[in-house]
């Protein structure tokens, strides 16, 4: 069993029980934390593959900026325990298993099908240079395109989470 | 060496989790980071396939999977601040009408 295997394992092993536990915790923050875990362990699946840039960016961005907002908002709104309603049953009933059994049938169709190709570490060069030339060059317009989408997002979350004059049925805030 | 096929594996088990959660969750913020949870399926196949394909178009479109979840998150959790403000709750369940 070679070194690579051995942390693809490990790292997938950390990834599945952060998701697993995302779900059965009740505690907002719990459900965070844990996927905070699921993305740094995705992050060193990333290294794993080759593409350090996306590996720093996925820490960085999405384990440190996305979910400190997600963490930020959970105290800000003082989330409590999850309370249990019983229109969830159906969707217990039917999701658990329907997740159970799509996971079994991809991974036997994926695993039985597609051949074992190795993926080759460090084959690809995923440093910032390269990406940033194929970002600049290929992906100009999508690049920009983006940057109007922050603009509007930046917009409207300002817009939205602004506290709103005192409303007209004279209820203060 | 590890096979593409357990990296695939891998990312379709992170995008049922997520599934799962957006189904049984009934807090709203949970429901998002389900939402987070099936982005970042998502992006272990691409980089996946970009290491298979020896093509580095997949992590370009990492990045813009990233940015458009950054934006989600902004604006969804904006959205949220704003039906808690109004209807001083974070179920679902409870939150039924269209308005605020």
């Amino acid at each position: 069993m070679s070194i690579h295997l051995l942390l693809f394992l490990a790292f997938g092993a950390v990834c599945v029980a952060g998701a697993i536990n995302l779900l059965a915790q009740t505690h907002p923050i719990n459900s965070a934390l844990s996927l905070i875990a699921v993305m740094a362990a995705l992050a060193g699946e990333y290294l794993l593959l080759g593409a350090e840039f996306v590996a720093a960016v996925q820490v960085i961005v999405y384990a440190g900026a996305i979910m400190v907002l997600f963490v930020f908002t959970i105290m800000l709104l003082n989330a409590g325990v999850e309370e249990r309603t019983t229109g969830s049953r159906v969707a217990v009933l039917f999701g658990i298993p329907g997740m159970l059994l799509g996971s079994i049938l991809v991974g036997w169709v994926v695993l039985r099908h597609s051949g074992t190709e190795a993926v080759r570490a460090g084959a690809l060069p995923g440093d910032p240079r390269t990406l940033g030339q194929l970002l600049f060059h290929e992906f100009l317009l999508p690049f920009e395109i983006t940057s109007v989408l922050i603009l509007i997002a930046i917009m409207g979350a300002v817009v939205l989470a602004s506290k709103p004059p005192t409303s007209p049925a004279g209820k203060v805030d | 060496m590890v096979p593409l096929s357990y990296y695939l594996v891998l990312s379709g088990f992170l995008f049922a989790c997520g599934v799962a959660g957006f189904l049984i969750k009934r807090n709203i913020i949970t429901i998002f980071m389900s939402i987070e949870l099936m982005l970042n399926g998502v992006n272990l196949s691409f980089v996946a396939f970009a290491a298979h394909w020896h093509s580095l178009a997949g992590q370009v479109f990492v990045f813009f999977v990233m940015v458009v979840a950054a934006a989600e998150t902004a604006v969804g959790l904006a959205i949220i601040i704003a039906v808690y403000r109004t209807r001083e709750t974070l179920n679902v369940d409870q939150v039924n009408l269209l308005k605020l």
